[in-house]
């Protein structure tokens, strides 16, 4: 059972580190200084669960991997993160968009797993609750925004609907033997999660006058770490030091 | 009251070491120099996160990432209270970013230049904030009331930012020999340009004598640079890395060390726009300042729609 607690830890850290990954190279670079502040600290949010997570991880592990061994020295073809946390950052209607529909399916999902029998896994959830539930409020309230704000942020906001929606379905995807984690009262079953995320979705889409399309092909991946080419790239940038100089302590 | 009169009783304030505040009487070079010093400084703290942000997607391990970030959002936190305190003496927010982005207001010269290794995000915390420290320390007494007062939260902070730089060089000297070899390369970089922030030398700079007469600056440019050299020198010392100066040496009739002065040439030139990021920066500034226009007016526009809304309602 460790081994698959281990899998599903690294799916949720995995996704949680790709995307703040992604959402930090705003920072900096914000299209405002109050909106560069705010997106930072979600950055850094998303960051501190994923060390949890990964620290988590390596001691079910057993092997003595500690959380930088985990994030720092596996390869794209180890990685869990879902298909939409590693798409680019577009424009700003692309990353909150990308944003909400994480956020979204994070609280549903965390919220359970802060019920789950694993107390320390519960305890994690418990936290990040708190922080997705903010997290979530910032990136609904923008896309209310682009949808209803000029037509240039509707179109935008467009735009990012259909870059976007077909890597939703991938978040649904369990890992292999998940069942039994479900069973056992530790996760959460995604297919309900999934009819949750779909209604909290729609009416936000609703508000933003953006009709969800029917029968939009899905991809998916990930639950097997199958990924897009950006992750390697992404990989091969965040890892870059740690691999070159193994020996080295930071 | 005639303007004599509101000049004696500003003059009395600064004489009584009390507050000059946004609603009191000031002359107009008072402000004026406030303006420039605040917003520049404003400018710095922005423009300063660039050069730090350029390695956080290449953090080494994930609590330094999350110390980097940290700290380059504060930098964001600065410039924000300093822009506000800016606001209080009469100029918009936008109008400073004008000036910035087209180049007319200046900003630190110090972040023009490039981070080349994980050592420089030690080097700057290090050396950078702890100049940076120097100069903000005396700010927090200046004269200017909210300035002084963004000043106090500021220095805490960069107190702390300066810990971080040292424990990076801490943890890249002592480490292996590759580490050693980039935190003393980045302290051979960062040495001059650390010492160039703290201005010209007293007799050739041109705004420090009002700054000192009005109490916005307390303490002169090169004593300043003393005072950081003499703290530094030990701070090397510990890390078992050399100051890249032959000529650095204790002068027992001082109480400080000799040291060479930066290559004021050099300074002037990255002044000028010559530094080798000058323009890459603000480029950048310009970058996210134009494709976040949309943004800013959507944001605009839908504030406003809601307005109407519950206006109607």
């Amino acid at each position: 059972m460790n081994e698959l607690v281990f899998k599903y830890l690294l799916r949720i850290s995995d996704s949680g580190l790709i995307l703040a990954q992604r959402i930090s190279a705003w920072t900096g670079h914000g299209p405002f200084l109050e909106e560069d502040l705010a997106l930072t600290n979600i950055a850094l949010d998303l960051f501190g669960r994923s060390r949890s997570l990964l620290d988590y991880a390596g001691n079910l592990e057993g092997k003595g991997r500690s959380e930088d061994e985990l994030a720092f020295f596996r390869n794209e073809r180890h990685y869990y993160n879902h298909l939409i946390c590693e798409q680019p950052n577009g424009d700003y209607a692309q990353t909150m968009l990308r944003q909400a529909f994480v956020d979204a399916f994070e609280l549903l999902l965390y919220t359970e797993l802060s019920k789950s029998k694993d107390q320390t896994l519960a305890a994690i959830a418990a936290k990040s609750v708190k922080e997705i539930t903010y997290h979530k409020r910032h990136s609904f309230s923008w896309v209310k925004r682009f949808g209803n704000g000029t037509q240039e942020s509707f179109t935008r906001l467009q735009n990012a609907f259909h870059e976007l929606w077909p890597y939703t379905g991938d978040m649904f995807e369990p890992i292999e033997g998940e069942t039994d984690l479900v069973k056992n009262g530790f996760v959460p079953d995604l297919q309900k999660i999934k009819t949750d995320w779909e209604k909290i979705i729609k009416d936000l889409l609703e508000e933003c006058n953006i009709r969800l399309p029917e029968n939009v092909y899905m991809h998916s991946g990930s639950a097997k770490a199958l990924h897009t080419e950006h992750l390697g790239f992404i990989l091969a940038e965040m890892q870059s030091l740690p691999r070159a100089y193994p020996e080295a302590k930071w | 009251m005639s303007t004599i009169d509101f000049e004696a009783i500003f003059e009395a304030k600064l004489a009584n070491n009390e507050f000059i505040e946004p609603k009191d009487w000031m002359p107009e070079n008072y402000r004026k120099h406030l303006i420039r010093q605040v917003s520049q400084h404003a400018h710095s703290e922005i423009v300063g996160m660039l050069p730090e942000g350029n390695w956080i997607s290449r953090a080494p391990s994930l609590r330094a990432k999350l110390v980097l970030l940290a700290k380059v959002q504060d930098e964001g936190g600065h410039g924000l209270y300093l822009y506000t305190a800016a606001e209080s003496l009469g100029v918009s927010r936008d109008e400073m970013l004008e000036a910035l982005h087209t180049g007319k207001a200046k900003y630190s010269s110090i972040f023009n230049y490039p981070t080349l290794t994980w050592a420089d995000i030690g080097a700057i915390g290090w050396l950078v904030d702890g100049a940076a420290i120097m100069n903000q320390v005396m700010l927090q007494r200046s004269s200017y009331g909210p300035y002084s007062r963004a000043m106090v939260r500021i220095c805490k902070e960069e107190s702390f930012h300066q810990r971080q730089g040292y424990e990076i060089m801490t943890r890249m000297a002592f480490g292996t020999p590759d580490q050693k070899e980039m935190a003393q390369d980045a302290l051979n970089r960062w040495w001059y340009p650390s010492l160039m922030m703290f201005g010209p030398p007293d007799a050739e700079s041109p705004n420090s004598e009002n700054a000192l007469k009005w109490r916005i600056k307390r303490e002169s440019n090169d004593h300043l640079r003393q005072r950081f050299v003499d703290q530094t020198v030990v701070q090397a010392e510990y890390l078992n890395i050399s100051i890249p100066d032959k000529n650095l040496k204790w002068n027992e009739s001082k109480k400080g060390y000799d040291f060479s002065p930066p290559n004021w040439e050099e300074f002037k030139n990255v002044v000028k726009g010559n530094g080798i990021c000058n323009k890459e920066r603000l480029e950048a500034r310009n970058k996210a300042h134009n494709e976040g226009a949309w943004v800013r007016e959507a944001a605009a526009a839908y504030a406003k729609k809601q307005n109407q809304l519950s206006t109607a309602a």
